[in-house]
């Protein structure tokens, strides 16, 4: 029963890291030309944006209810509306959590529309995946999945704003300009401000899509400039933004305690003595679904405010029932994995050309062992979720990453129809994919459903490191074999990894497709040796990418320097090598070789490769394709005797198409840059009885201030591509960038990490 | 009922002498801009000045506060270094998820309050207690220098 449930929370995630990994091919339209246009119902009092899709014959009747008084906003379509003094609101349909999308959304948009940005509000849609399609943030995926469809919007906006206007002038609509929220017609020198046109326009037939002609990249007036994040002012003086900033008249206070090994379940606890505590209002247990990715066991408790409702969480005493709770130990499994890593398994999952007869044919084979551990996301902003039951509907304000997949399940867990949930986007603090699981919005549903009051659910920090979904630690063995030309020939991987069903790689376990088609050996094996697991994994930023290629480019550094050949040089070999097999059949990948060779080339180029360093110094470069991102990463440092490491600067060059926010694209290339470097420097989870040892961040060394690199310089080659996200790609390649770099400087290869269990710091 | 001087103002609360600060501040007193994150004095997301002084206000009780007076990021905008930090974050584009920005700008405020011309230790020193999951910590620098910039 309890490992059918494990597996059962485990094959949702991985079903989810799937479907965000997925980047659609390149001039596919994803949503308007199916999905049809739709209107804005209008705002209730709670601020809910009430959707429905037109289309066909239901069109008129439904534009009819759309109409808003005269001298109010008006609505265009569910992503703008515009008021009368000019002003324009844009919905943002994706969770905002750092990325920057509610800047970068409206600025899509507002292109397309020719909008005044100076007169733009941001506001956040709520949730409704019939009206917005997908309403997620996982896998860099929220501006190619949107990138059609926003930009649409737009131009349909602008478009009833032009007819309206061909109109009254009695003017060929062709005639007409529009810029900074403003038509003209220049033979006659009229003009009108959007504001003036939007009560006609808003009753105008919605334009077909395929009618819109979108504008070019050189008609650009908005996307690729530099802008300050829209919620900033905000965030800077401290206002009600993150959902634990959520405050409702007669809110209670709740905290929720789960089992510390994952998968007890709770006997009894003392409920007579913590009921009786100062503050506390009430405490019960709740049974859960037993599905981690849902509620599992628990007690919860009941507050006037936080800290009474923590308080009581110190004094709790519950019995578990550890029969079916996980009993993991990561020590043991880098011991084991230490042990099979030279067992080749009989069945290999990948197998191209003879890797055999290349071994015995090498000019030089290289073998190599690497691993690195289990890690937690621990966004700043600990989970949370407001929730109020009444009326036979639960409201809630939930900061999550994927509400539109979460709203089901919370519907599921309430026992209420899915259109019984309203959910409202917070600002969210923080992701790193912790967020794609809505675990605690479960749980503060279930929680609501007895609780006469709005309740907010707090975790304590503790509860976060406590019950998180990790990125599973990993172990390579790999076997490389150099040919007589110096160039790679072939490419061996045992890969020992986790299951949570016994038949498939855990959530976020598998060898990642992005290297599959990226490491190009005409002789190439791989099999996998998989270890039963209980604690929940899951995506974390760049699932796989973020772990696996520090493995593979560490170990192809590894192999360059065995051919005696020039690092860049052979990387720009293996890339471009003509191996069919590894041709992405699947259209939704778009790695080129091409776009691969300009990261490394530019990165070269801008790190200055080849120039002499002194004595201790070194220069160190890495590649990897990730969330259809191309990038390489350098590092340039020196270390000390006593391996203190002094980063000089470090490099990254992306092509991930088009910009849309330079200053914003900057900052989520340092910004996963710097958490790489922290992440492959001191971040680890032990795992001892199933219980998770890191309890704090004082355990958990997240990179401060004093260490931060002094200069971290991002550079874009902006290629005609259809423009990717920009959460994650930035990370995976500056790991082995630094192992690479800590090689050239002291000749000692990083095999392993966090790079503080080999005795590496950072210098101040 | 004890009586905080909060940003200018006298405010009444109703709470037990031990109650951290910081949530007599969040849950008391509607003001929510003061963040928990961690509650051990490891984050400094809760991070508010008592007295001129930052303060990490998972870790101060509200009885042990006293008469001192308590400005939080809801009020460092009126002070003149607070006005000049929070335009300086913003003209810099600091911020990417915010939620440490508010103990950043208070820790970064009450350094420039003690030292107008900070040098890069100065800044290591006075921002190591502030995390930043997101990695602001370049423009974090950045603005800090510009804000003393300013200040000269
Ligand atoms: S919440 Fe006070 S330092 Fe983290
Ligand atoms: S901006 Fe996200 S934690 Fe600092």
């Amino acid at each position: 029963m309890a490992d059918t449930q494990f597996a059962q929370s485990d094959a949702y995630l991985s079903a989810l890291i799937r479907e965000v990994r997925s980047v659609p091919p390149a001039g596919v339209s994803l949503t308007m030309g199916r999905r049809t246009f739709f209107k804005l119902a209008g705002a209730s009092a709670a601020g809910l944006v009430l959707g429905f899709r037109l289309g066909g014959t239901a069109f008129a009747a439904e534009t009819a209810n759309v109409d808003e008084p005269d001298g109010k906003d008006q609505a265009m379509n569910a992503f703008i509306r515009i008021a009368p003094d000019n002003t324009i609101t844009i919905y943002s349909k994706c969770p905002e959590i750092g990325q920057g999308i509610k800047t970068s959304f409206g600025v899509i948009i507002a292109d397309e529309l020719d909008a005044d940005w100076n007169h733009v509000v941001m506001e956040q849609a709520d949730i409704n995946p019939k009206v917005y399609g997908s309403q997620g943030a996982g896998g860099s995926t929220s501006i190619p999945h949107a990138w059609d469809q926003l930009r649409q919007a737009g131009a349909g906006a602008k478009a009833m704003l032009v007819a309206v206007a061909a109109g009254q002038w009695a003017v060929d609509s062709s005639q007409i300009t529009a810029r900074d929220s403003v038509l003209t017609h220049a033979a006659s020198g009229r003009s009108a401000t959007y504001g003036s046109l939007a009560v006609a326009a808003a009753k105008m037939p919605v334009p077909d899509p395929k009618s819109l002609k979108l504008k070019s990249r050189a008609d650009y007036r908005l996307i690729g400039k530099r802008y300050r994040g829209v919620d900033d002012p905000k965030v800077v003086s401290g206002q009600p933004l993150f959902g634990i900033d959520v405050q409702l008249p007669g809110m209670v206070y709740a905290t929720y305690t789960k089992c510390p090994a994952a998968g007890g379940k709770v006997r009894s606890f003392n409920a007579n003595e913590i009921k009786a505590l100062h503050g506390v209002l009430d405490a019960f247990a709740v049974d859960g679904t037993g599905m981690m990715v849902e509620v599992m066991p628990g007690v919860a408790i009941i507050a006037r405010d936080t800290w009474s409702a923590f308080q009581a969480k110190d004094k709790l005493q519950v019995d578990w029932d550890l029969s079916e709770a996980s009993r993991d130990s990561t020590s043991q499994f880098s011991a084991e994995a230490r042990k099979q890593a030279a067992n080749f398994p009989q069945k290999p999952d990948d197998n191209i050309g003879d890797v055999d007869k290349s071994f015995a044919n090498a000019a030089k084979t290289v073998e190599a062992y690497y691993e690195y551990p289990f890690a937690a996301h621990v966004p700043l902003e600990p989970m949370n979720t407001t929730a109020h039951w009444h009326d036979g509907v639960m409201e809630m304000w939930v900061p999550t990453q994927q509400p539109d997949r979460g709203l089901p399940i919370v519907a599921k867990v309430a026992g209420i129809a899915p259109e019984k949930v309203v959910m409202h986007q917070t600002r969210v603090g923080g992701g790193f994919g912790r967020r794609l699981v809505n675990d605690y919005a479960c749980e503060a549903a279930a929680i609501a459903k007895r609780v006469k009051d709005p309740v907010k659910l707090q975790w304590t920090r503790e509860d976060d490191f406590a019950h998180d979904f990790y990125r599973p630690a990993g172990y390579h063995q790999f076997k490389g074999a150099i040919d007589k030309g110096g160039r790679l020939d072939a490419w061996q991987e045992h890969f020992i990894t986790f299951t949570a069903d016994g038949k498939k790689e855990a959530s976020g376990a598998n060898l990642t497709d992005n290297l599959r088609y990226s490491i190009k050996a005409p002789n190439l094996r791989r099999a996998k040796t998989m270890f039963p697991l209980r604690i929940p994994t899951g995506a974390w930023r760049a699932p796989g990418d973020n772990a696996q290629v520090f493995a593979a480019q560490s170990f192809m550094h590894e192999l360059s320097l065995a051919s005696g050949r020039d690092h860049v040089e052979f990387l720009l070999d293996a890339v471009n090598r003509d191996v069919p097999e590894l041709v992405p059949k699947d259209r939704t990948v778009n790695f080129s070789p091409s776009r691969a060779t300009g990261v490394i080339k530019m990165c070269a180029d801008k790190a200055g490769w080849g120039k002499t360093l002194p004595k201790g110094s070194g220069l160190g470069l890495a590649w990897c394709y990730s969330h259809a991102g191309h990038v390489a990463q350098a590092v340039e440092l020196s270390v000390d005797a006593n391996k203190r490491i002094k980063i000089a600067r470090i490099l990254v060059v992306l092509d991930v198409g088009p910009i849309i926010d330079m200053a914003g694209s900057q900052a989520q290339a340092q910004g996963a840059s710097t958490d790489a470097l922290s992440t492959a420097m001191g971040l680890k989870i032990n795992i001892e009885n199933g219980l998770i040892q890191e309890q704090n961040y004082n355990a958990y060394p997240i990179l401060r201030m004093p260490f931060a690199p002094m200069t971290i310089d991002p550079y874009f080659i902006q290629s005609d591509n259809p423009p990717t996200g920009m959460g994650e790609p930035a990370f995976p390649a500056l790991a082995p960038a630094l192992g690479n770099a800590i090689f050239a400087a002291t000749g000692e290869r990083v095999r392993q990490l966090p790079l503080r269990d080999l005795g590496y710091s950072l210098a101040v | 009922m004890l009586t905080l001087t909060i940003n200018g103002q006298s405010r009444d609360v109703d709470v037990p002498e031990d109650m951290p600060l910081l949530w007599v501040l969040r849950d008391h007193l509607s003001l929510v801009g003061t963040k928990y994150g961690c509650g051990i004095a490891q984050c400094g997301v809760c991070t508010v000045h008592v007295a001129g002084k930052p303060v990490r206000s998972c870790q101060l009780t509200v009885g042990d506060v006293g008469t001192r007076a308590i400005v939080t990021i809801e009020g460092i905008g009126s002070t003149p270094n607070g006005a000049k930090v929070q335009k300086a974050w913003m003209e810099a584009a600091v911020p990417q998820c915010g939620y440490c920005q508010a103990g950043q700008i208070m820790s970064a405020t009450a350094l420039l309050d003690a030292n107008p011309q900070p040098d890069d230790a100065d800044i290591d020193a006075a921002m190591a207690g502030n995390l930043c999951r997101c990695g602001t910590y370049i423009r974090i620098r950045r603005a800090i220098k510009n804000a003393a910039a300013k200040s000269a």
